[in-house]
């Protein structure tokens, strides 16, 4: 069954085609990655998959919903959740609290109980508390909760970001760049979370530059080259892909 | 003991009130701006529910308290309908509009009958006592204070944190930005109807830009981030001429320019306010525990 669909997905900037007719499918509890050299459209098409931006003509379908032109928060209530390759965290909230704000569609947290001080509300904190610390340990920053997001290293910040995306148990996970900028061991640890997350029945759609990354965990990959899909397949098949060797290395008259 | 209260009771009992409106004031606008956003209209709603309250007082011959709810109702309609259109902008255009519509607001003070025009609005009882001005900063203060913790809070703080990011956790940015506008415009909205109801007038005058500014001042002095911030500003600000008088510094031309210099000072050395001298403050914790 495929959780995503994307169909003759096209969006220009001005005079700049971002994307020309984009299409492909990405199978449920699949991971599934997007790769292709800068400027290929990739960050483009995340912001279009996650509501950020609307597609100048075409049409995504999650679970046979319609997704195009329906907005960000809309697309996050529909579980799908995603990260930034520019980071965008909440910098002078810890990291706990980060996670805690992301549970805005799965805690009710009302304010009737609270300004009456009833005991219901602090048994939700306490429990949304202990719930966000569990999610700091999966990317491993239970130490770190109470630092403030803006003072943690670059690595730490890419890692925080994926656990406030789990906060609210999205069934799709977009991934921008998620391992770029950190070290081999790092990414190694963030490939065992993608891994398991997918192993628990999560959809995770990923973007990277990291070759050996996207290859070992990925299933199928897309690649975009100009805005246009050059290919989806297999690493194997991507890997020994003429079109997809000459975007990456350049036709220069070398023989390859 | 009880005496020399009583005196000064009698001697400061205007500052007093006025400390407290102000400090309503202030938190009204700390409502909007928790949630990232800068409006300069909220000494325009405080003129609507002065105005709303003081009509309903004299011409409807409501008893106060109906009329205050009145003027706050009144200021929460007209930042709802403001909000909805308003609110797409950021930044300093929100500021811009908002500060349009105080104009607005002045100008139609102004011509208008029913407001008394350039004179204001005469003659409304001064009923508003001290002990309500200060249940009601109260019990703002104790609602600001919860809602932090409350779905709410959350959405607005990760608002002013980063939009777009908030916006892909599901909080429906508009949608809690015009609830907060609202909000902040009732609780203007009823600072401006005690303030009506102290003075026996209200003018045009009352709630002009330079009210919208003190109010930003308030905010940025004492601080944004915690509930008592705004109080610790409008308090400060509101006694410095007397504190000046007290020191033998006769208060008028100088004044601004204290202000002035004690805003400059603040967001040098203390750029989250003064409250940020009593709250345990996090990030320098945070930082000890990285060195």
């Amino acid at each position: 069954m495929n959780d995503l669909r994307v169909n003759n997905i096209s969006r220009s900037f001005g005079g700049l085609q971002a994307l020309q007719g984009v299409s492909f499918d990405v199978a449920s509890g699949n991971v599934h990655g997007l790769i292709g050299p800068n400027g290929a459209g990739k960050t483009t098409l995340i912001n279009i998959l996650s509501g950020v931006l609307a597609p100048t003509s075409g049409e995504v379908f999650y679970r046979d919903q319609a997704l195009h032109r329906v907005p960000a928060h809309r697309v996050a209530a529909m579980g799908v959740a995603r990260t930034f390759q520019n980071i965008r965290l909440f910098p002078t909230m810890t990291c706990l609290e980060n996670v805690q704000a992301g549970h805005h569609l799965t805690a009710p947290r009302p304010l009737l109980p609270r300004l009456l001080r009833l005991p219901s509300a602090g048994r939700e904190d306490r429990e949304l508390a202990a719930k966000s610390r569990g999610i700091l340990a999966r990317v491993g920053l239970d130490a770190k909760d109470s630092h403030l997001a803006k003072n943690l290293s670059y690595g730490e910040r890419r890692r925080l970001e994926i656990a406030r995306a789990l906060s609210f148990r999205p069934r799709l996970l977009l991934l921008d760049e998620p391992v770029a900028g950190m070290r081999r061991a790092e990414a190694a640890e963030v490939a065992n979370l993608v891994r398991s997350l997918a192993g628990e029945g999560m959809t995770i759609l990923l973007i990277e530059h990291n070759m050996s990354f996207v290859m070992n965990l990925c299933s199928r990959i897309t690649v975009l080259n100009f805005g246009r899909v050059i290919t989806t397949g297999s690493p194997e098949e991507v890997r020994g892909h003429r079109e997809v060797i000459e975007a990456y290395l350049g036709s220069g008259g070398h023989d390859a | 003991m009880l005496e020399q209260l009583a005196q000064f009771y009698a001697v400061y009992g205007s500052v007093i009130n006025f400390i407290g409106i102000n400090a309503l004031l202030a938190l009204s606008l700390n409502v909007t701006l928790a949630a990232g956003m800068l409006s300069l209209g909220n000494a325009a709603f405080a003129g609507l529910g002065g105005y709303a309250a003081g009509i309903l007082t004299i011409y409807f011959k409501l008893p106060y308290v109906v009329s205050l709810c009145g003027g706050a109702l009144v200021a929460g309609i007209v930042g709802l309908v403001l909000g909805l259109p308003v609110l797409r902008l950021r930044g300093v255009f929100l500021a811009m509009a908002t500060l349009a519509f105080g104009e607005v607001v002045r100008i139609a003070a102004v011509n208008l009958d029913i407001t008394g025009g350039a004179e204001g609005l005469t003659g409304i009882p001064n009923v508003t006592k001290t002990w309500i001005i200060y249940l009601t900063l109260a019990g703002t203060a104790y609602f600001m204070a919860v809602l932090r913790s409350s779905k709410l809070g959350w959405a607005l703080v990760s608002m002013r944190e980063d939009e777009t990011a908030a916006a892909c956790l599901g909080i429906h940015v508009t949608y809690y930005k015009v609830v907060a506008f609202t909000i902040g415009a009732m609780i203007a909205g009823l600072a401006g109807g005690m303030y009506a109801h102290l003075n026996y007038l209200i003018t045009p005058r009352d709630f002009g830009f330079f009210i919208a500014v003190d109010l930003l001042i308030y905010n940025i002095v004492g601080g944004t981030r915690i509930w008592y911030g705004p109080i610790l500003g409008a308090a400060l600000i509101t006694a410095l001429p007397e504190i000046l008088r007290g020191v033998g510094v006769t208060a008028g031309p100088i004044r601004m320019g204290v202000n002035g210099l004690i805003l400059l000072l603040v967001i040098l050395f203390l750029p989250n306010g003064l409250a940020s001298i009593f709250a345990r403050v996090r990030p320098a914790a945070a930082k000890a525990e990285t060195a």
